[in-house]
């Protein structure tokens, strides 16, 4: 299977993580990556909450060049630029004075052919590969499966899962071996482009979301954003102060790569804030003793 | 958000209806909106909040650009003006411009070194090839913008 790649900004820098793991998942499940060649911002909050003509302009540079690239369908890892260009799309195919004024801004023919997938949907769709192929699946490890907003809302744009009651991450981490839990938080915002500058409400809604999935019994949480990784992970340290106990955040790619047996080094888990290494050393003991 | 807005999104929609503007300017509760699109998920009249306090953000920059929280402000003008000079966010780019806005020179800066360690820091980034289109980009948005008597957005 071969898919267009937009990496998106954070994966070239704090989500870097991301960008290995998918590259490592992709490969081991057979799906080709073609990057958009000379990609550019999709222009994520800033863009969208001062200029709607920018937003929608500055992702859409993307599709365009996508299909001049002859690609009919775009994967965006980071759930804010999948939000992004989905809107593009959606409001180019619903408003007709914005179809018509957009290759005059970009500069560049635009028809709007091209698909915009997100990560969660990719590895859904994979399931019964990542299930076929799991040489050391996740041994149960119970994983809080976290949506945040931008993978299923607004429905129209997204167009992916139920809003309010989705089941695809849930599937790719049984699919993986793991066992997700039921819990309350997984829908509700971890403060978004607030981490720098309104810190305080990012740790204070990071923090019921990590709360909830303690007390749902959870060993990790598995995101699929790089927004939601950093204001999880980076931030907890933050809480670390106060006694909070750690809580591993994970990219769904990394869970997926590691019951793939990948490294846990070429996934890039080492570069978590919030280390990994004791629930991967229990999970290592437990499937000892499983075998 | 909305435990630390004044105005929730029902509150906006029913403010908007009655053309109270003056009153929703004034008050920073539609720049502490996060997007997150519960609202419009979930309006059982099918509008779309989220939208509406999009709108009524760029409204504001032009009508009560001084209402505006400074740090948030300061974060958005960061962000575009990185953009416009390399075609893409630079995350040492954005912090950087947004602490010279600021002046919160120490914040997070006890974060570099294990940023370092983590390999998640890079150095301000070259720009991409097609970086006049994207410049393109924001300076016909700005002509539209002019043109619609709005203030423009100036990264």
């Amino acid at each position: 299977m071969k898919i267009g790649y937009y990496p998106g900004c954070s994966l070239h820098g704090t989500a870097r993580e991301l960008d290995e793991s998918l590259r490592a998942v992709s490969a081991a499940l057979g799906v080709h990556l073609q990057e958009v060649e000379d990609w550019s911002c999709c222009g994520a909050t800033s863009g969208h909450a001062t200029d709607h003509l920018l937003s929608v302009a500055l992702a859409a540079r993307n599709l365009a060049l996508a299909e001049a690239q002859g690609m009919d369908q775009v994967l965006a890892p980071c759930a804010a630029c999948f939000s992004r260009l989905a809107s593009a799309r959606h409001e180019a195919r619903n408003d007709a004075e914005i179809r018509e004024k957009l290759p005059e801004l970009l500069g560049l023919p635009f028809t709007n052919t091209v698909a915009v997938r997100n990560l969660v949907d990719l590895l859904r769709g994979l399931a019964p590969e990542i299930k076929a192929k799991a040489t050391k699946p996740l041994q149960g490890m119970k994983v809080a499966c976290y949506y945040g907003c931008l993978l299923v809302r607004p429905p129209e744009v997204a167009d992916f899962d139920d809003p309010e009651q989705p089941t695809s991450m849930e599937e790719v981490v049984k699919a993986a071996g793991g066992t997700p839990v039921t819990w309350n938080h997984r829908m509700d915002c971890c403060g978004g482009a607030f981490s720098l500058s309104r810190t305080g409400s990012v740790i204070r809604l990071g923090r019921a979301i990590l709360d909830d999935a303690r007390t749902a019994g959870a060993d990790a949480i598995a995101v699929a954003c790089p927004m939601c990784h950093s204001n999880l992970d980076f931030r907890q340290s933050a809480m670390a102060l106060r006694g909070e106990a750690p809580m591993p955040i994970f990219f769904l790619t990394e869970l997926v790569g590691l019951a793939l047996g990948l490294e846990p080094k070429a996934l890039g888990i080492r570069r978590h804030f919030v280390s990994a290494a004791p629930l991967l050393e229990r999970q290592c003991a437990a499937g000892k003793g499983v075998s | 958000m909305a435990g630390e807005t004044r105005f929730r999104p029902h509150d906006v929609m029913r403010m908007v209806q009655r053309d109270q503007r003056a009153r929703l300017l004034a008050d920073d509760s539609i720049w502490l909106c996060l997007t997150c699109e519960t609202c419009t998920a979930r309006c059982p009249n099918g509008l779309d909040p989220a939208r509406v306090v999009d709108a009524l953000r760029e409204l504001s920059m032009t009508e009560a650009p001084g209402r505006i929280p400074k740090a948030i402000a300061a974060f958005h003008r960061s962000f575009l003006e990185e953009v416009k000079r390399t075609g893409r966010m630079g995350e040492f780019g954005l912090v950087l411009r947004y602490k010279l806005r600021t002046g919160q020179f120490m914040k997070d800066v006890g974060a570099v070194p294990s940023m370092v360690r983590r390999g998640k820091l890079k150095p301000l980034a070259p720009s991409i090839k097609g970086v006049k289109g994207v410049r393109r980009i924001f300076e016909k948005c700005a002509e539209a913008r002019r043109a619609n008597g709005q203030e423009e957005v100036r990264p």
